[in-house]
């Protein structure tokens, strides 16, 4: 017996999930997909962002959405600093490709050490005032748990574009993933820009952070589950386009909710890096690559 | 061949000592922490062998690892298999997944293939978690065979491992000094300009991502008997990663004689600070260690002593 309300319960709370993965790889596609620096590390922050919602949470009370939104220059600062060490170590000595990927393992590696060993290993979860209600049309449940953040990743996403298409800042990004001697030759330094956007991309860690608590339980090893996604959805999205990471984001979070509904959870994990390695054989370039 | 056969001779000498340090009577323990450093030496070994020779970063360690582990505990579980066999086959099932990444260098080069190494890793995990002859996400524990050829069991394996170390390195060492690892060196440099110079880049690699793979799951295979309790999460733990990448890193990538310092060195280190400290605290200090080689000194130990020579 087919359930259409079981599929559309699955499909709604696939868009509300994506909406939610857009805000997490929102920060890989500004760093690889238009700087081309492999972050992988990436998670690691979020996890991060989500263990100080947690802290400030805790100790003070204090929204966690307001918390990410509050320590983005924090992690802006945190940012810039990786960047300036990877590039004086890697990408001014031209041994960016295999050592700094490896570099970036490693520091994902210390960061979840790190937290398990401040905060242990149990589930941690941020509890407010919103996330038990739900509303519900005719038999199609929406959490707000779930909307909140969706929305939020939403409201990131169109931040991010603006940014991007309409600030002078956000067009010189864009200007040295496409061609950087260019922009030497007018004039500007292309390893300044970088800095911004990799502190940018990594602030946007701490916002993303501060949603997945909300949602679900964090452990330190949770960044694991979403390398995979981050990676899989800048590819699918076309390396960089950030409208495409948002539209990815939603197909994942849908074909993941679908999978766990009619299959069972355990095997949505697989989905993403399923759609990863199908996307990277047969469309490198994405959905919306250049 | 001269050299050649110093190389085996030193080989066949190092089990040789193995044996003899199996007979005497020392801390139990010993053998229990040094088969784990030998294993290392089998994963270290088995990275550089794509890792460093051929420039593939490889994530997928556990992967290979895992596969090599469960394809054990399938055939103990099914035909109680002997104890060598379980390494062969666990050596020919990784082979063939190693085989598979290889043809996906064809698509997939530098960051790409190391993502996909990684994910890898995370579907297979999810297919032995959902495969419950093997025991699931629950685990399942295996019972060692009675009566080992000698010693206690430990000990037995300590051996077994001793000699899987110096045929892994031996293969290293051959390769090394055949065309399959020139031609690998060409390609690591510049792929494109090894193609045109008519160095057959895709049949290399494929060589090197079997052999690696191979080692990978020869490395795997007694791990069932060593623990006696196999579960995904251990068996499939970042750790091997990260370390399989750490120690060629820390001893240096163009040599066979790096990942064996590297394993050695940080597989030691990491024994006892997790008998005096935490095991956390020696992940870390593996972590921190990596970050400073790959800033600090990129080229390895063998870097800095060929630095020190030079001046």
């Amino acid at each position: 017996m087919f359930s259409w309300d079981l599929l559309a319960n699955a499909m709604v709370a696939g868009f509300l999930i994506g909406g939610f993965y857009a805000a997490v790889s929102l920060g890989v596609s500004l760093i690889f997909g238009l700087l081309d620096i492999a972050n992988i590390a990436q998670p690691a922050f979020v996890i991060l962002g989500a263990y100080m919602a947690f802290w400030l949470n805790g100790a003070f009370g204090l929204d966690p959405i307001l918390v990410g939104l509050g320590l983005t220059p924090l992690f802006y600062v945190l940012g810039a600093v990786v960047y300036r060490i990877y590039y004086e170590s890697f990408e001014r000595r031209g041994e960016e490709s295999l050592r700094g990927l490896v570099f970036f393992f490693g520091l994902l590696f210390i960061m979840e050490v790190s937290l398990s060993l401040t905060f242990g290993v149990d589930y941690r979860l941020v509890q407010t005032a919103y996330t038990s209600r739900s509303i519900d049309f005719g038999g199609v449940g929406i959490a707000f748990r779930y909307l909140v953040p969706c929305v939020v990743g939403m409201a990131m996403t169109l931040a991010l574009y603006l940014f991007l298409g309409r600030t002078f800042y956000g067009r010189a990004i864009v200007a040295v993933s496409q061609d950087q001697g260019a922009l030497r030759l007018m004039g500007a330094n292309p390893v300044n820009i970088k800095t911004i956007a990799f502190g940018v991309g990594i602030a946007a860690a701490s916002l993303a952070g501060a949603l997945l608590i909300s949602i679900a339980p964090v452990i330190p090893s949770t960044d694991r589950d979403y390398i995979g996604r981050m990676f899989a959805i800048t590819v699918l999205g076309g390396m960089g386009s950030i409208g495409g990471t948002l539209v990815a984001a939603i197909i994942l979070g849908v074909a993941e909710s679908l999978m766990a509904t009619f299959f069972g959870p355990s095997w949505s994990l697989a989905v993403s890096f399923g759609l990863l390695l199908f996307a990277l054989a047969v469309r490198p370039a994405g959905l919306f690559g250049r | 061949m001269r050299r050649q056969g110093i190389a085996i001779l030193v080989g066949v000498a190092v089990v040789v000592c193995a044996i003899a340090m199996a007979k005497i009577r020392v801390n139990p323990y010993v053998y229990f922490a040094g088969y784990v450093v030998l294993q290392y030496v089998v994963i270290a070994t088995a990275w550089n062998i794509l890792g460093g020779y051929a420039g593939y970063v490889n994530f997928g360690t556990p992967a290979f690892f895992a596969l090599g582990a469960y394809t054990a505990v399938f055939l103990i579980q099914s035909v109680r298999a002997p104890l060598p066999v379980l390494i062969v086959a666990g050596g020919i099932v990784s082979g063939l997944l190693g085989l598979g990444i290889g043809y996906l260098t064809l698509r997939l080069r530098g960051v790409f293939f190391s993502i996909a190494t990684l994910a890898l890793s995370i579907v297979l995990q999810t297919m032995i978690v959902n495969w419950e002859y093997v025991g699931g996400s629950r685990g399942m524990s295996v019972i060692r065979p009675t009566g080992p050829p000698f010693g206690s069991y430990v000990t037995f394996l300590f051996t077994v491992m001793a000699g899987l170390a110096v045929l892994s390195v031996l293969v290293a060492w051959f390769i090394e000094r055949s065309w399959i690892g020139r031609g690998l060196a060409a390609l690591r440099d510049n792929e494109e300009a090894a193609e045109c110079m008519g160095v057959p880049t895709l049949r290399l690699k494929l060589v090197a991502t079997t052999i690696s793979g191979a080692l990978f799951g020869v490395a795997g295979a007694p791990f069932p008997y060593y623990v006696t309790f196999v579960e995904p999460n251990s068996a499939f733990a970042l750790d091997y990663a990260v370390n399989a990448l750490a120690m060629p890193m820390i001893g240096g990538t163009t040599s066979w004689i790096g990942p064996v310092l590297g394993a050695v060195l940080l597989g030691t280190a990491q024994q006892l600070a997790t008998v005096t400290i935490s095991s956390e605290l020696s992940l870390f200090i593996v972590g921190v260690v990596l970050v400073a080689f790959v800033v600090l000194a990129p080229e390895g130990l063998i870097g800095l002593v060929r630095r020190l020579r030079g001046r």
